[in-house]
């Protein structure tokens, strides 16, 4: 418990830490989430000008 | 080598290759920054005037780094793009922003936070280098917003390089104010004069977590610019071909 209490400054070093945590995740599931969404609207598009051809 | 750099800027080349560099550069980046945390956290020793608070250190240096580094990426990229007219420049220069504002607001809000205990103040308009971050954050803010507002691609991409490149000198300002002003911020910690002024305890963890973050960052970027890439290429041969191939690729 005493690390985690950081001296009395925990809550302003955790903070930071899980904000830094939350970027990251958040990135990260940005760019995956980008690319599918991306490649499936280039797919759909795609495969209905091939069946309508 | 000039023609490896002309095949990687091929876009149908850069969309296969680009997982493979991002994966080499992710694995080592999490393993770093894992380190970096726990290293930084519960081994590098407590700073004599600023006890535990100074392990924000950990995350606002990094952060604050890429904030800039991220800029002048767009930057160099827009710059390429303008001149050698590269597509792939410009799709990466597009793909940097995103992330680079991710990182300024990372940079100014554990700033922020770190401020609180240390100064007595989460925030103080005259500090110069504060303020330039700040402005940091609104030349991403506009580089994407004049994207959005501009339909054509080509005319987005030329107009937001010479946003990108006007704003390189905010950089500079953001790196120097500390020096050329007077400032609440702290002077040059590991690129001082003479030399690293930390202990190397405190030293290699926050070495550990800047270069985790710079290959965290350099992976979300090639997966971004690979996206970029696609989206920009939509109409083009080879990626109805991909999409249409068999086993397909995403």
């Amino acid at each position: 418990m005493e690390s985690l209490a950081m001296g009395g400054y925990g809550t302003y070093v955790w903070t930071c830490f899980g904000l830094a945590a939350a970027v990251l995740i958040i990135n990260e599931w940005r760019v995956r989430a980008r690319q599918s969404t991306v490649y499936k609207e280039i797919e759909v598009r795609i495969k209905a000008l091939e069946e309508s051809a | 080598m000039w023609k490896w750099f002309h095949q990687l800027a091929s876009p149908p080349h850069f969309y296969r290759i680009a997982p493979i560099f991002s994966a080499v550069l992710l694995l080592p980046g999490l393993a770093l920054i894992a380190y970096g945390v726990y290293a930084g956290l519960f081994l590098a020793p407590m700073d004599y005037q600023q006890g535990d608070a100074f392990r924000i250190i950990y995350v606002h240096v990094p952060s604050a780094y890429l904030s800039m580094m991220a800029y002048m990426i767009m930057a160099v990229a827009g710059g390429i793009g303008l001149i050698w007219r590269m597509k792939l420049a410009h799709a990466v220069a597009a793909s940097a922003a995103p992330l680079g504002a991710w990182f300024t607001f990372l940079a100014l809000a554990t700033g922020s936070i770190w401020g609180r205990p240390m100064w007595g103040t989460w925030w103080e308009w005259a500090d110069p280098r504060m303020m330039s971050e700040l402005i940091l954050l609104f030349f991403y803010f506009g580089y994407m917003a004049l994207r959005a507002a501009i339909d054509d691609t080509a005319k987005a991409d030329k107009a937001s390089a010479v946003l990108a490149l006007v704003g390189v000198v905010n950089v500079i300002i953001v790196h120097y104010s500390v020096e050329w002003w007077s400032s609440l911020h702290q002077g040059q910690t590991i690129m001082a004069k003479d030399g690293p002024a930390m202990d190397p305890g405190m030293l290699y963890p926050l070495l550990a977590n800047i270069f985790g973050f710079t290959l965290l960052f350099g992976s979300l970027l090639l997966r971004r610019t690979r996206t970029e890439v696609l989206f920009r290429e939509r109409r083009t041969r080879w990626v109805k071909e991909m999409i249409l191939a068999p086993e397909g690729q995403s």
